[in-house]
């Protein structure tokens, strides 16, 4: 994990169920610390990579402008602007009525990934954290979504990356997102399109990921909405708990987050 | 100034254009045809446009769009001036994309058009390849299309923005291998530097060395394996570029 102030990553012993991390003799609470962003590369997501959220699609893949389901891994970026953190207020743009919550696995790219082997795509990557793809709700992805998905804050990243090692199974993590501590979204891996190891292989067929990318396995179907001052925890097993609130935009200006 | 990043014996320099030839920070001269253009500056956050320019939406068989059309390109995708980049196999339809791009200098934040100018640092010249062969409509264009590695050519250098009297009046061209294939002027943008600048501002913050490659005009025709291909903005730069096979990727 990385210190808020700090340049450097941490190396902590991380328990994700009870969100605490142990470092020497001491223990303390993710509430109790202040975490910046762990991630230094660029952050790739991936659209339409959970079978529910396709589906929810229903026959419109087959009609203009899509005409079919998609073939290759269709990538979004979510540039610097987009980057927070744990604990990181999260602005909501004027005249926009609510934002929509995208909980989502980042497997974080250790080595240089150029054309792998699903075989051994795995071994590529370094440690998974959790990302809150934050968009302005737009039902066509026909065109880049770049005004709905790359506004400043949109990005929640962390608590912390865990080692790949510590997860036994990415493709079966459950992920649950709470909006002000009520359960409003339910979701696991083990529904994905392209598994892992597939997603990694397919991706990097096209282009290469750098130590530090992270690649977002997807968001699950019907996200939650959320308002200023919700209050959102994402979690996913194994990996832990992230926590954002919304705020007006204006607030979090004057807060000098802007 | 024009100013570019290079690398020469052996280390990695700034370098600044000199009659011809390049003067490295230590004073030294040293022959253009004798460095490693890297990319002007590292870019940070890039847009590219789609369909800015009315007679190359028409050529697509596409009306012009009535907001701009932006997507965002990864740094796995750009190499310097006389880098190579690749053209797969299998593909049908690879096609150059003659663009100027603007290097934002300084936080830009709700800048509104008549202030846009102040906040750019310089131009360069882009050549933001595409394979049409990879186009799907979700997110189009995919980045399988657009941001590919070595796909996105960029340089020589960076001119100052002082010493461009006006960005929205240079002819651009594209040859390859000496024959003229893509001619136009910035002056055709549907959407002008200072509305894109004042649009991507409106929504999110920009800032140094984001990078907004500006679209380009009628022209793009198929490439193939050896080509060279010179994307050229008059007063900006002329970018060269060839065009190699899966042979050189060890890795494939």
């Amino acid at each position: 994990m990385k210190v808020l102030g700090s340049q450097e990553l941490l190396s902590v012993a991380v328990n994700p169920v009870t969100n605490t991390v142990t470092l020497g003799d001491d223990e303390a609470s993710l509430a109790d610390l202040q975490i910046d962003n762990p991630v230094t590369g660029t952050i790739y997501g991936t659209l339409l990579n959970y079978k529910g959220e396709l589906e929810s699609l229903g026959d419109a893949v087959y009609d203009k402008p899509y005409s079919s389901p998609p073939n290759a891994p269709v990538l979004y970026i979510k540039p610097a602007n987009t980057f927070n953190r744990n604990g990181g207020l999260i602005p909501m743009p004027e005249g926009i009525p609510a934002l929509e919550i995208g909980a989502a696995l980042g497997l974080v790219i250790g080595k240089k990934a150029v054309a792998l082997d699903e075989k051994n795509a795995l071994t590529y990557v370094a440690g998974y954290t959790i990302v809150n793809d934050i968009s302005v709700p737009h039902d066509s992805v026909y065109r880049p979504a770049v005004q709905h998905k790359a506004r400043d804050g949109f990005c929640s990243i962390g608590p912390w990356i865990i080692e790949r090692d510590e997860v036994q199974n990415p493709d079966d993590l459950a992920l649950r997102v709470f909006i002000n501590e009520k359960l409003q979204q339910e979701n696991s891996t083990v529904n994905l399109i392209r598994p892992i190891s597939r997603l990694l292989a397919d991706v990097t067929e096209f282009m290469t990921l750098n130590p530090g990318d992270v690649l977002l396995v997807g968001v699950p179907e019907q996200a939650p909405l959320v308002q200023i001052g919700d209050k959102i925890r994402i979690e996913i097993e194994g990996i832990g708990n992230l926590e954002n609130i919304i705020v007006d935009e204006k607030e979090a200006k004057w807060r000098g987050l802007l | 100034m024009r100013r570019a990043r290079i690398a020469y014996g052996g280390a990695i320099h700034e370098a600044v254009e000199c009659a011809g030839q390049l003067k490295l920070e230590d004073g030294r001269i040293v022959e253009e045809h004798d460095v490693v253009w890297l990319t002007p500056i590292e870019p940070r956050t890039v847009f590219a446009l789609g369909l800015n320019y009315a007679d190359h939406a028409a050529e697509l068989a596409f009306s012009a769009p009535s907001e701009p059309l932006v997507f965002l390109k990864g740094p796995n995708t750009f190499v310097g001036h006389n880098a190579f980049t690749r053209r797969p196999a299998d593909v049908t339809y690879m096609h150059y994309e003659c663009e100027l791009a603007v290097i934002i200098g300084e936080t830009a934040r709700n800048v509104k058009p008549e202030d846009a100018y102040k906040y750019i640092k310089g131009y360069s010249v882009a050549n933001d390849y595409a394979i049409r062969d990879y186009l799907e409509n979700y997110y189009r264009p995919n980045l399988r299309v657009k941001n590919r590695d070595t796909g996105t050519p960029f340089g020589p250098w960076i001119v100052d923005a002082t010493d461009v009297a006006d960005p929205m009046n240079l002819k651009l061209t594209t040859h390859i291998n000496d024959k003229l294939v893509q001619e136009g002027t910035t002056a055709d943008m549907i959407f002008d530097i200072r509305t894109l600048i004042s649009y991507l501002s409106s929504f999110m913050t920009l800032s140094e060395n984001d990078v907004i490659l500006t679209g380009t005009p009628k022209g793009s025709v198929d490439t193939a394996v050896g080509d060279v291909v010179v994307t050229e903005i008059e007063g900006i730069g002329r970018l060269v570029n060839t065009i190699i096979g899966d042979e050189s990727f060890t890795n494939r």
